[in-house]
C-alpha cells in the first residue's frame, strides 16, 4: 500500500500525518508515507486545497483532516 | 402582525446577534462582584473586555461550525467545474459569489489559483473569486450584523462582491495573462472526481474548523479587543477624532493604509472597529480598515507572489485598495442612509 500526504507544511497536514501513522498502527498495517510538498506534485492529483490523502494513488480525502478513524475505512 | 415580525426580529438581533443578555450578565459581574461601575474607566474597560471577548469567542464556534457545514457542499474543486464554462462578467460575478462560500485559506490560494488557471478560466474570474473569498463570507456576514446591524452588513455584503466583481473584470480587460509565472501555464488540468461527504463527515470537519480558527485567531482576538477597550475608554475621544475622525479627509486613506499591512482575522479586527465606531468615526473609515486588513493580507500576497510577476501582483493590490477607499468615502458621505 502506497500512502501519500499531500500538503506544504502547515498544521493541517502534519496532522493529517499523525493521524494517518496512528490509523496505520491500530490497523497493524505496515506502510510508508510519502509527503508530497511540492505544488505541481500536488496539482498532478487534482486536489485544490490541501491536506489530501491519497492511497494507491488514488485521492481518498481533500481539503480537511479527518479522524484516524475515518481513515481506516480507506487502508 | 408586521408589529409582531418586527418585534421577532428585533429580539433575534439584540438577544442572539448583539448578545444582549450577555452584556447585562457581565455588567452585574463588574458592579456587583468587582464593585466597579461601568461608566467610570476601569469597569467600563473591564466590561468591555469580557463582554467582547466572550461575545467574539461564541459567535465564531457557532458561525464557523455552520458555514463550514454548508461550505462542505462547495469545495474548490466543484467551483472550478461550475466556472469552467462560463465566460464574461457572467463569471466574475459567479466567481465572486462562489468565493464566499468556499472554505479558503491563504495556504490554498496558490493550488487554487493554478487549479483554476489550468482549466482555462479567465485570469478575471480567478481574481474575482480571490477578492471575495478573504473579504466577504457567510460569517462576517452574521457577526457584522451582530456588531453593526443588518442594513451595514448587507452593504457591506453587496459593496464588497461589487469590488470583486469590477476588480476581476479590470484585470481581464487589461488582458494581463503575460505576467502569471511560466510554471502555472504548464500545469495540465486534472479533473478530480468531487467526494461527497457524508452527514458525519460534514459535522467532524465542521468542529475540525472550528478548532482551526480557534488555534489561529484567538490570540489576534485578545489583541484586538484589547485595543478596542483601549479606544473604548482610555483615549481621549478628541485624539481619535483628529485622526480618524469626519473632520479629517484623509481618514479613509489612512485607515486603509493602517490596515493593508496588517494581518488579522476579521474577528479581531471587530472590537477595534466597534469602539471607533462608537467613539464617533465614520462608519465608512471603519469599514475600509476591516476590509484592507481582511482583504490583503500578507501571507496571502506572499503565496500570489509565487504564481504571479510583481507586475500583476501590484496591479491586483492597487485596484483592491483603491477600491475600498472609494468605498469607505462612499460610505461615510451615505452613512445617514445605514446608521
Amino acid at each position: 500500500m502506497k500512502i501519500k500526504v499531500l500538503g506544504s507544511g502547515c498544521s493541517s497536514c502534519k496532522k493529517l500525518e499523525e493521524n494517518t501513522k496512528k490509523a496505520l498502527e491500530e490497523l497493524g498495517i505496515e506502510a510508508t508515507i510519502e509527503k508530497v510538498t511540492d505544488f505541481k506534485q500536488i496539482m498532478a492529483y487534482g486536489a485544490m486545497k490541501t491536506p489530501a490523502l491519497v492511497v494507491d494513488e488514488k485521492v481518498k480525502i481533500m481539503g480537511r483532516v479527518p479522524t484516524a478513524d475515518e481513515i481506516k475505512k480507506h487502508l | 402582525m408586521l408589529n409582531i415580525i418586527s418585534q421577532i426580529f428585533s429580539w433575534i438581533n439584540n438577544e442572539i446577534l448583539k448578545m444582549t443578555w450577555l452584556s447585562n450578565l457581565i455588567q452585574g459581574l463588574v458592579e456587583k462582584v468587582f464593585g466597579l461601575s461601568i461608566k467610570e474607566r476601569l469597569g467600563g474597560s473591564i466590561h468591555f473586555f469580557i463582554y467582547d471577548t466572550i461575545k467574539i469567542f461564541i459567535l465564531l464556534s457557532v458561525l464557523i461550525f455552520l458555514i463550514s457545514y454548508i461550505q462542505s457542499y462547495f469545495p474548490p474543486e466543484r467551483t472550478k467545474k461550475i466556472l469552467g464554462n462560463i465566460k464574461g462578467i457572467k463569471g466574475n460575478i459567479l466567481g465572486a459569489l462562489l468565493g464566499t462560500i468556499t472554505p479558503f485559506c491563504s495556504c490554498s490560494s496558490i493550488p487554487i489559483f493554478i487549479g483554476f488557471n489550468s482549466a482555462g478560466l479567465p485570469l478575471g474570474i480567478t481574481f474575482s473569486f480571490l477578492i471575495s473569498s478573504p473579504l466577504v463570507d457567510l460569517a462576517s456576514l452574521l457577526i457584522l450584523m451582530s456588531f453593526f446591524g443588518a442594513k451595514i452588513a448587507i452593504a457591506y455584503v453587496v459593496v464588497g462582491l461589487i469590488l470583486a466583481v469590477i476588480g476581476g473584470t479590470i484585470i481581464d480587460r487589461l488582458h494581463l495573462e503575460k505576467y502569471v509565472e511560466g510554471y502555472v501555464k504548464e500545469i495540465e488540468d486534472v479533473d478530480v472526481e468531487i467526494i461527497e461527504m457524508t452527514r458525519l463527515e460534514r459535522i467532524s470537519y465542521s468542529k475540525e474548523q472550528v478548532k482551526e480558527v480557534f488555534h489561529k485567531v484567538w490570540l489576534y482576538v485578545l489583541i484586538g479587543v484589547g485595543i478596542g477597550a483601549a479606544i473604548h475608554n482610555w483615549i481621549p475621544q478628541s485624539i481619535i477624532e483628529t485622526v480618524v475622525g469626519n473632520d479629517n479627509p484623509f481618514a479613509v486613506l489612512l485607515a486603509t493604509a493602517v490596515g493593508i499591512p496588517m494581518y488579522a482575522d476579521i474577528f479581531g479586527t471587530l472590537p477595534i472597529a466597534e469602539a471607533l465606531f462608537g467613539k464617533g468615526v465614520g462608519i465608512g473609515t471603519v469599514l475600509s480598515f476591516m476590509m484592507a486588513v481582511t482583504a490583503l493580507s500578507l501571507p496571502s500576497l506572499i503565496m500570489l507572489s509565487k504564481v504571479v510577476k510583481p507586475k500583476l501582483l501590484s496591479i491586483f493590490v492597487a485596484i483592491v485598495a483603491t477600491g475600498i477607499v472609494i468605498i469607505g468615502y462612499l460610505f461615510n458621505a451615505f452613512s445617514f442612509l445605514l446608521v
